[in-house]
């Protein structure tokens, strides 16, 4: 049986407006393993978002607690925090938030830089398919290029765990594919537990769990035998 | 190489915003350059004085006296820390100089034929020594025979005592006595008309009939001796030779004057510096709070990717840094430039038989650590900020700008502002904090340039309180020795003389206490029409029937206020010593001065009509004059107003030239940095607004007003900030400039303002053009493709 990677427990998160209280998240409890897959489901404003920053200490929650592996996220200061993701966690954002002023292989050297022991970036490049276009810049990519270079910053360094926020969200359906084999390639080659937040259903049959998520709570947690790759998944 | 990726970031970064970055390094290379300039100066200055002063045995005590036997010099040796003395005779004559009209005025020295003095050595920088019996012979001043092309073997001829000699030029010299050399009672040096010679003591004795005797002396004293106690000795050995009372080198006028020069570089090498810096500081951090702002998804990747507080901190200080590096080597090497230039006019001023320009690392490493650390503070509010956003926070775009009507936008004036109008006035009032910054930035600009048009102000204040309304006299005449009433009669019986006034002063110590200044009390006549006393306002001042008026600055020196009692112990003929009141106090521009009334002071003085000189009213057809004046034997010295106060305006605008220039040159970096990055600022901020306005069908015309009709409005609102700010400054550094033998009276005049204004206006109205130009080269559809 595989360790526990993240334990969640009776987490909350309320951004307080002025006198306006949103409850993205409450008593969310939740427990992923080693080297899952993870998709995250649910409605817009259902507070996958919010979960997901938590888990990468991103940003805190307002109660409950948060434990990855020993260590509890929720009571771990700033430095930690960073240290945290320095060490463990490899991001990939939805509006891929690439450095303009970097050529692809700078972005990923970026992480490699103050990573204990990293791929070299070209080979990161190569696993996203990318050799040809390691020295350009973002603005000289498309927008699934760009993706797929953010994804080879977070693999760079051999994360444990990865983090993916809507990482398909702005690509059509092959370049979604080319991303999304990616990501179950770093999965199993790498062992590395992935979360991936996605709007699209089809793509929650490629996991191992699937979470949903709605109006800030767990709706339903289904855990899966059969993966599918991402070129046998039905859009 | 391998070079790590955010250092890439960082110089690509800056690459991007190379405009904005370089206007912000000539704001700090303008700073640079000042502090340089005017440090290295006071360096080359400094060490050049005190090497030449150690060579020459510069003396630390010097005083002079009517007569006193030679044998009294082994008394003054033997008296505890004095290393060295040497006994002079000094004299002034009148000199007929080939070639001038006017009579030009000789300080003769009286040197040891056989060896070189032991205190105030002289430089000889060309020729040879004086021969023991050729009692003519001279070394000259360098000055004056280089102001007259003079060589060895040149002759003058001087009004020895009553006898006219024909001295013979020698050798050529330099002294540390006269490394400034001011003609007595005038303001600034005239080469021309005031020279120097050293004469053998024996030749020179023996003209003034001083054989066996000698009327000067200076020290040297052991660095552990009290100044005071050696000059209280002196003053109580002299005392009955005729003493003036001793002076201490810190007294002495040439090092006086050189010092207070010394302290004017230095705090002008502090002063403006730091108000530049203050500016780019300012600038910088409201450059990189929006470029921070822009780049805060890149920071919240940063951050999520593992990049600790410190990290991106460093990153980002890194830029301000960078930037102020590249000032500080633009600063560097145009301070050098210029710094070199102004030895150049120093070595017109100030004799050294070399001054060279000399860059000390000390300097360099001092300016450069302030730049860097003002650098530093001024991004850190935007750095701060960056690192403080939480990394999720970062993670969404910025929020759109929060916009509301503006205070000015009332019911009744809306309807006048029109669309652009109604942009502009709402991007301001949205960042007050920060339209108020731009708005102290351009005042810094208007007030650096307005001091700078200040001091021409303060100086045509000064001449025209000097010569026209208090010494309106045409010529000035002191005589050798004090002389009765008939010679005013002789005096108005000479070529041209429209009128006489009688001239007396006397030479006194004032004690208050502890406290005491020694200097000439003048005696003034209350409805005398040439020379009146006048406050710093130009307002003509009575003298009180009775007791002191004297200047505010020597009542502050001794301490005393109206009501007081001063004694006032006189320094020839008799010495008598009285207690005398102080009647008042005047706000004056010279100074020390102190004054009685003419009566009175010979009811002191136990005299007559006496008179020690006179000034004259003369016809100025008559050119006779200069001629008569020069033959008198009686006469130790005329000044015709016409030629001081050339003199006076031409030293003046040596020195105002290069500083004028320099000055506008600097404010309008100042000027253009601030406008231009405000501009830059405004235009990212706004780029994606503005493209969509065009996108929309506004013209390119429409688009830069509301822009630049920001900038303008930024800039007019400095105009009057900056003239009050200038004000400020002008007042601070005037009075700094405080001294016991001047004061600038602090005016104002319209036109420097409008200069200033005017200055101000060119500078913003040049950066605004370049915005405008990047403003046409505003690429719609890249701006509104990036997510923003
Ligand atoms: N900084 C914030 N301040 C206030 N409310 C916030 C903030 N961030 C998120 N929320 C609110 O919290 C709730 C959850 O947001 P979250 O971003 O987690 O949703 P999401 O599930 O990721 O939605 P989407 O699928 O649209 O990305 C939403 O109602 C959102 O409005
Ligand atoms: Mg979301």
């Amino acid at each position: 049986m595989a360790s526990a990677v993240f334990e969640v427990h009776d987490l909350a998160k309320i951004y307080r407006m002025g006198e306006v209280e949103v409850h993205a998240l409450r008593q969310v409890s939740l427990t992923l393993l080693e080297g899952q897959f993870v998709v995250l489901l649910g409605p817009s404003g259902s507070g996958k978002s919010t979960l997901l920053n938590i888990l990468g200490g991103l940003d805190v929650a307002t109660s409950g607690t948060v434990h990855y592996r020993d260590t509890e996220l929720t009571r771990a200061a700033e430095r930690e925090l960073t240290e945290f993701r320095r060490r463990h966690v490899g991001f990939v954002f939805q509006f891929y938030n690439l450095i303009p002023s970097l050529t692809a292989r700078e972005n990923v050297a970026l992480v490699t830089e103050i990573a204990t022991d990293p791929m070299p970036p070209e080979d990161a490049l190569r696993l996203v398919k990318l050799e040809h276009r390691m020295d350009h810049f973002p603005s000289q990519l498309s927008g699934g290029e760009q993706q797929r270079v953010a994804i080879a910053r977070a693999i760079a360094k051999r994360p444990s765990v990865l983090l993916c926020d809507e990482p398909t969200g702005a690509l059509d359906i092959s370049t979604g594919i080319v991303v999304l084999e990616a990501l179950a390639k770093a999965n199993e080659e790498l062992g590395t537990t992935t979360i991936v937040i996605t709007h699209n259903a089809a793509i929650a049959s490629m996991a191992d769990r699937v979470v949903r998520l709605a109006d800030g709570r767990v709706v339903e947690i289904e855990d899966r035998d059969t993966r599918l790759s991402p070129r046998d998944l039905s859009w | 190489m391998r070079v790590p990726p955010l250092t890439r970031k960082l110089l690509r970064d800056l690459l991007e915003m190379k405009g904005q970055a370089l206007a912000i390094a000539m704001v700090v290379a303008a700073g640079v350059a000042m502090a340089v300039m005017y440090l290295s100066n006071f360096d080359s200055l400094r060490r050049t004085q005190q090497a030449y002063y150690e060579r020459q045995r510069f003396g630390d005590v010097f005083a002079s006296l009517k007569r006193a036997p030679l044998r009294l010099r082994e008394d003054i040796a033997a008296i505890p820390g004095v290393t060295a003395v040497e006994t002079r005779v000094v004299a002034s004559v009148t000199l007929d100089v080939p070639g001038m009209d006017e009579p030009a005025t000789g300080h003769l020295v009286s040197i040891p034929e056989d060896r070189r003095p032991q205190v105030n050595d002289v430089f000889l920088r060309g020729g040879r020594w004086v021969e023991p019996l050729r009692p003519d012979e001279v070394l000259a001043s360098e000055a004056f025979v280089q102001a007259h092309g003079f060589t060895t073997g040149s002759r003058v001829r001087a009004v020895l005592n009553g006898r006219l000699r024909e001295l013979t030029i020698v050798g050529i010299a330099l002294s540390p006595e006269h490394v400034y050399n001011i003609p007595p009672g005038e303001l600034v040096p005239d080469d021309r008309r005031y020279g120097v010679f050293w004469m053998g003591e024996r030749a020179l004795a023996a003209a003034f009939d001083m054989e066996g005797g000698f009327n000067d002396v200076s020290l040297l004293l052991a660095p552990t001796a009290s100044t005071g106690e050696v000059m209280a000795r002196i003053d109580g050995l002299l005392e009955p030779y005729g003493g003036l009372g001793a002076i201490p080198r810190a007294l002495q006028i040439s090092h006086w004057t050189l010092e207070n020069e010394l302290a004017q570089l230095q705090s002008f090498g502090f002063i403006v510096p730091m108000i530049f810096l203050m500016v780019a500081a300012f600038v910088l951090n409201v450059a990189l709070a929006r470029a921070l702002a822009l780049q805060r998804p890149q920071i919240a990747a940063l951050k999520a990717l593992g990049y600790g507080n410190g990290a991106i901190a460093w990153h980002y200080l890194q830029w301000a840094m960078l930037i102020a590096l590249a000032g500080v080597a633009i600063g560097i090497a145009g301070g050098w430039w210029l710094g070199s230039a102004l030895i150049g006019l120093y070595n017109q001023y100030f004799h050294f038989p070399i001054l060279l320009y000399r860059m000390s690392g000390g300097v360099l490493v001092g300016v450069t650590v302030l730049t860097v650390l003002s650098a530093v503070l001024g991004a850190a509010s935007a750095v701060r900020r960056a690192v403080r956003i939480p990394p999720a926070e970062a993670m969404r775009p910025e929020p759109p700008a929060v916009y509301r009507r503006s205070l000015i936008e009332t019911p009744l004036l809306a309807p006048h502002f029109g669309t652009t109008g109604r942009m502009v006035l709402r991007n301001i009032t949205r960042q007050p904090l920060r339209a108020g910054a731009s708005v102290l930035g351009i005042s810094m600009a208007v007030a650096v340039l307005m001091v700078g048009f200040v001091f021409i102000d303060a100086m045509d204040a000064l001449i025209t309180t000097q010569f026209s309304v208090a010494e309106r006299q045409d010529v000035t005449v002191a005589f050798v020795e004090p002389r009765s009433a008939s010679s005013r009669h002789a005096l108005s019986r000479l070529p041209g003389v429209l009128a006489v006034e009688p001239i007396r002063t006397v030479p006194v110590r004032l004690r208050a206490g502890h406290r005491h200044r020694t200097l000439a009390l003048t005696g003034a006549q209350p409805g005398a029409r040439l020379r009146r006393i006048v406050d710093m306002d130009g307002r003509t001042i009575a003298v009180p029937a009775s007791g002191l008026l004297l200047s505010s600055r020597l009542g502050q020196v001794l301490d005393v206020a109206p009501g007081d009692d001063v004694t006032v112990e006189v320094l020839e003929g008799a010495r008598p010593v009285r207690l005398v009141r102080v009647s008042a106090l005047v706000d004056d521009t010279f100074g020390l001065s102190a004054y009685m009334d003419l009566d009175a002071l010979h009811d002191l003085m136990r005299e007559g009509d006496v008179l020690s000189g006179a000034a004259l009213l003369v016809d100025a057809a008559d050119t006779a004059l200069p001629g008569r004046l020069k033959e008198t034997p009686a006469v130790a010295g005329a000044t015709f107003k016409a030629t001081v106060l050339r003199s006076f305006r031409e030293t003046m605008a040596a020195n105002l030239n290069l500083t004028m220039f320099l000055n506008v040159i600097f404010a309008g970096v100042i000027a253009f940095g601030v406008v231009y990055n405000a501009a830059r600022v405004s235009l990212s901020e706004r780029s994606r607004e503005l493209a969509s306005l065009r996108v929309l069908g506004f013209t390119r015309a429409e688009i830069s007003l509301i822009l630049l009709g920001e900038l303008a409005l930024l800039t007019l609102a400095s105009l009057p900030v900056g003239a009050v700010v200038g004000y400020a400054f002008a007042a601070a550094i005037v009075g700094s400039l405080d001294s016991e033998v001047y004061r600038f009276p602090l005016v104002v005049g319209r036109q420097s303002v409008a200069w200033a204004w005017l200055a101000i206006m060119g500078a913003a109205l040049a950066s605004g053009l370049i915005v405008r130009r990047q403003l046409d080269g505003l690429d719609l559809v890249a701006v509104l493709k990036v997510r923003e």
